[in-house]
């Protein structure tokens, strides 16, 4: 900690970064994200085994942005989520300074995205063994009664889009639920409306998430969103190959290869 | 059955359509329903909630004045999903008005004053029922200006009207149009609003001023209003923030502690002035 | 106002004898472990030893979707179907806090300003409201600094405080609690004059004044405490939907072909298009000025306009901002700065 204290406080004194993004102590035992702009301030970065929350969440708000080039510490799951946003053009290797910080939390420097992504070599996404498990049940479950479960599942769900608002990878200006020529998703939060919007994020993380779990650590009432997540993430890997962020793959829903099955043509 | 369910709108057919600008359109309604007009009463300055079923309900003023009865009027842009929506709407047409809401022009407090109306664009709308109440009852005020502007000439809204308030003598119409904006037969000004005010320069004594358009040319024409001796108090304007339940409960149209759409729409220059910077 | 006793294995039988009349019981009860209220029909499935739940009650009388009319569109007609009050069900919400309770009051205010809303009236009185004090606090409750406290009466029809082990105190507060007594007399016994709940509840500390900081607030409009204390802030609702106190709403029509619904449904101030014009001009464009907007409208605007303050110190939305943005700190901090 002392180490992340003092290279904060080196990247601030030395005008390479305005503005150091990482974790304080929060309330309730949790931690919370901060936001360091005076080097004196430094001390009250902390960092341990309760920061889950997905800092990278910060990089593409203008907010943050505006106060100048961040640094930002960065656990492996948030240094996925950070090689994925470069994938999608949104930052690069000018745009921040990245502390990384290893599971065995020790502290490492990145010089570019480029190392960032082949020290994650080491770390491929390995879906959590229960979440796997319940897949395979959800899977294996008559359609009406795996609709029923979901339906249970969704109940408490009121579109607060805290799910949206953690997730490092939603960062559109403008929201698919926002449009209302035409309007894709109902306003509402009635059953069929939150299982729609549900859905329509996890299609869009299709290829994309992370699997960080800030969604489902967000969601106020609980829910398994994960549970959606990973299972788009199994069929990304299952169809297209995919087993994590790529700074040179491409998006699996936007670039074709000939080898690509076509197997939903029937 | 509820008491008054104050989300239900009024039924309005359509009774007319003018197009007054590329994708400007004036609506009159009439009440479906007889009682409906009956029990319905207004003032200048008040707006309503309009709406397509399917589609939503938009925030409009009531165009009309309420001289003019069995009739109200409303004028809108083409500008997002309800207005298209309305867009589309024939004559013959049905569509819900929720209304009047929010606080009006008090006219009474006019008399025996000149009235200067500064309008720009789309924002005459709102001061065509304030124009047309006065006029209604000529004989209460002293001397009436109008002056309206706009981007272009295509742009002037009401053009039938502009050219009966100008055949009028009593009533003194200046119009004019954007540097730019006017054509080869355009007689009026040219030259935007507040300095086309600079130079007609009526006093301000005794005097109220009614002040509608987009916020940069109210941003402009206020200190020129002062400076010719209007009063504060005396400013008028109406102004228009994102609405939508019309009676302060949804939360959303709030200046500070000021509600747009119970406090308002009309508010004075004093009033204004004391308004956080939040609309 | 009498105060009653009832024993712990007759408050099961209370709530037995309430599932029977056949009003609908919403409770807290556990689901994707969380403690949420939902409708429960015995009493086991209650939760029991928690400080509070997820989110609010209010539901009962400000549901998420509520439909505002009906419409069905034919050519040249169009017929309207006005909502039955008569359709909402008959509620009673056991087991929700004081500072819960408490909520009634600025959401009455709210409803009622000027304009009933008759369909939020209609649902609050087909509710039942039957509180339960509290015995234990963590640091993100405030009731007492915002006007209420642990074993606060404010919107309650009924009102149980345990006594340690003996039972439960009952302070029947209005008609309908009234009436639930009377149903169930045998369960009741008339409590001593000198029975005190007070030593029964939690002690929760007055952390700031509600009144400074609400004079503080108003003139702290263009202050940059708004930006610093917002900068983790994410914009989504979670903080609006799980309070008792906020009733921002939207309406939205949902048609299938010609026959449609027009509904009214939760909204927040924290959402960047709250305000937004079709212009595209927004006058809180940025997270810090929706920030400022729920602060000021809970503590200022409202005591300003409505004479009631729009928070019951629940701490709902401190625990379940994803961020941490513990409203409680927050005010302190307020209260603490000299100047703007």
């Amino acid at each position: 900690m002392d180490e992340l204290r003092t290279r904060a406080r080196e990247l601030l004194e030395s005008g390479k970064v305005q503005l150091v993004i990482g974790y304080e102590q929060g309330s309730g035992g949790k931690t919370r994200p901060a936001f360091v702009e005076n080097p004196e301030k430094t001390d009250s970065l902390i960092f341990d085994s309760r920061c889950i929350q997905n800092l990278a969440v910060y990089v593409t708000k203008s907010e943050v942005r505006k106060k100048g080039r961040p640094a930002i510490v960065a656990s492996v799951p948030v240094l996925r989520s950070l090689i994925q946003l470069a994938s999608e053009n949104q930052i690069n290797d000018d745009t921040l300074v990245i502390i990384g910080i290893t599971p065995g939390l020790e502290l490492i420097e990145f010089k570019t995205l480029k190392e960032v992504g082949s020290f994650l070599e080491q770390y491929s996404l390995e879906l959590d063994a229960r979440d796997k498990e319940m897949i395979c049940k959800l899977d294996g479950m008559e359609p009406a009664l795996r609709w029923k479960l979901w339906m249970e599942t969704l109940e408490p769900c009121f579109k607060c889009y805290a799910c949206r608002a953690a997730c490092p990878l939603c960062y559109c200006t403008r929201c698919t639920v926002e449009c209302n020529q035409p309007q894709w998703l109902p306003v509402a939060s009635h059953l069929l409306g939150n299982l729609e919007w549900h859905i329509m994020r996890a299609m869009h993380m299709a290829g994309r998430c992370t699997d960080c779990g800030s969604c489902a650590n967000a969601c106020p009432v609980g829910i398994p969103l994960t549970l959606l997540t990973r299972k788009i993430m199994l069929d990304a890997n299952l169809n297209f190959g995919q087993t994590g962020p790529s700074l040179t793959s491409g998006n699996i829903m936007s670039v074709f290869r000939p080898e690509d099955r076509d197997n939903f043509i029937k | 059955m509820l008491e008054k369910n104050i989300y239900l709108p009024y039924l309005m057919r359509i009774e007319k359509i003018i197009q007054e600008a590329p994708g400007v359109r004036t609506f009159r309604l009439k009440f479906i329903n007889e009682e409906d007009e009956n029990e319905f009463h207004y003032r200048t300055g008040q707006f309503g909630e309009y709406s397509v079923m399917g589609a939503g309900e938009s925030t409009f003023c009531i165009a009309s004045s309420p001289t003019r009865k069995g009739f109200i009027e409303c004028t809108f842009r083409q500008s997002g999903r309800v207005t298209a929506a309305l867009a589309g709407c024939e004559e013959g047409s049905i569509i819900g008005f929720r209304g009047p809401y929010g606080n009006v022009f008090p006219i009474e407090s006019w008399h025996d004053r000149n009235i200067l109306f500064i309008a720009g664009g789309i924002a005459l709308p709102p001061m065509r029922s304030v124009i047309w109440n006065v006029l209604d009852l000529r004989g209460r005020y002293k001397n009436i200006t109008i002056l309206y502007g706009a981007r272009t000439v295509a742009d002037l809204v009401y053009k039938d009207e502009l050219m009966e308030w100008g055949r009028r003598d009593d009533v003194r119409l200046i119009t004019t149009v954007d540097p730019g904006g006017d054509t080869p037969d355009w007689k009026g000004e040219v030259g935007f609003v507040p300095a086309i005010l600079e130079k007609i320069a009526p006093p301000g004594e005794n005097s109220i001023a009614v002040v509608c358009g987009p916020p940069i040319m109210i941003r402009l024409t206020f200190p020129v209003l002062e400076k010719l001796g209007f009063a504060e108090d005396h400013i008028y304007t109406t102004l228009e923030n994102r609405m939508k339940c019309g009676f302060g409960k949804c939360g959303r149209c709030n200046i500070g502690s000021t509600y747009v759409c119970k406090d308002g729409p009309v508010f004075t220059y004093g009033q204004l002035k004391q308004m956080p910077d939040e609309f | 106002m009498e105060n009653y006793i009832i024993q712990n294995g007759s408050l099961e039988n209370l709530f037995d004898a309430l599932v029977a009349g056949g009003k609908t019981m919403i409770a807290p009860r556990l689901k994707n472990g969380k403690i949420l209220f939902g409708k429960v029909e015995s009493f086991s499935e209650i939760s029991q030893d928690f400080i509070q739940t997820a989110q609010s009650a209010k539901e009962a009388f400000f549901p998420r979707t509520e439909k505002l009319f009906g419409y069905t569109c034919s050519k040249n007609k169009i017929v309207l179907e006005d909502v039955d009050p008569e359709m909402f069900p008959e509620v009673i919400l056991w087991g929700i806090r004081p500072c819960d309770a408490k909520s009634l009051v600025p959401l009455k205010k709210i409803f009622n300003w000027d304009t009933g809303d008759q369909i939020f009236n209609r649902r609050v009185e087909k509710t039942t409201v039957i509180s339960f004090s509290c015995q234990q606090s963590d640091e993100f409750c405030f009731c007492t600094s915002a006007g209420g406290g642990p074993g606060s009466t404010e919107g309650s029809d009924i009102l149980f405080t345990v006594m340690g082990t003996d039972g439960y105190m009952a302070e029947v507060l209005s008609e309908k609690g009234k009436q639930i007594l009377d149903l169930n007399s045998g369960l009741f016994s008339k409590a001593e004059s000198h029975t005190n709940k007070d030593q029964f509840l939690a002690a929760i500390p007055v952390r700031f004044s509600r009144e400074e900081v609400s004079k503080k607030l108003a003139s702290y409009f263009d202050s940059g405490i708004w930006e610093n204390q917002s900068l983790r802030c994410m914009g989504c609702g979670a903080c609006a939907f799980v309070c008792p106190s906020c009733a921002c709403f939207d309406i939205q029509d949902e048609s299938h072909g010609n026959r449609g619904t027009r509904l009214r449904c939760w909204d927040s101030c924290g959402f960047s298009l709250f305000t937004q014009h079709t212009s595209g001009h927004n006058p809180r464009e940025k997270q810090s000025q929706r920030w400022r907007q729920r602060l000021l409208h809970k503590f200022a605007y409202m005591p300003e306009r409505l004479s009631v303050y729009g928070c019951t110190g629940c701490g709902r939305c401190s625990r379940a901002c994803p961020v941490d943005m513990n409203i409680l700190q927050h005010l302190i901090s307020i209260q603490e700065v000299d100047h703007a």
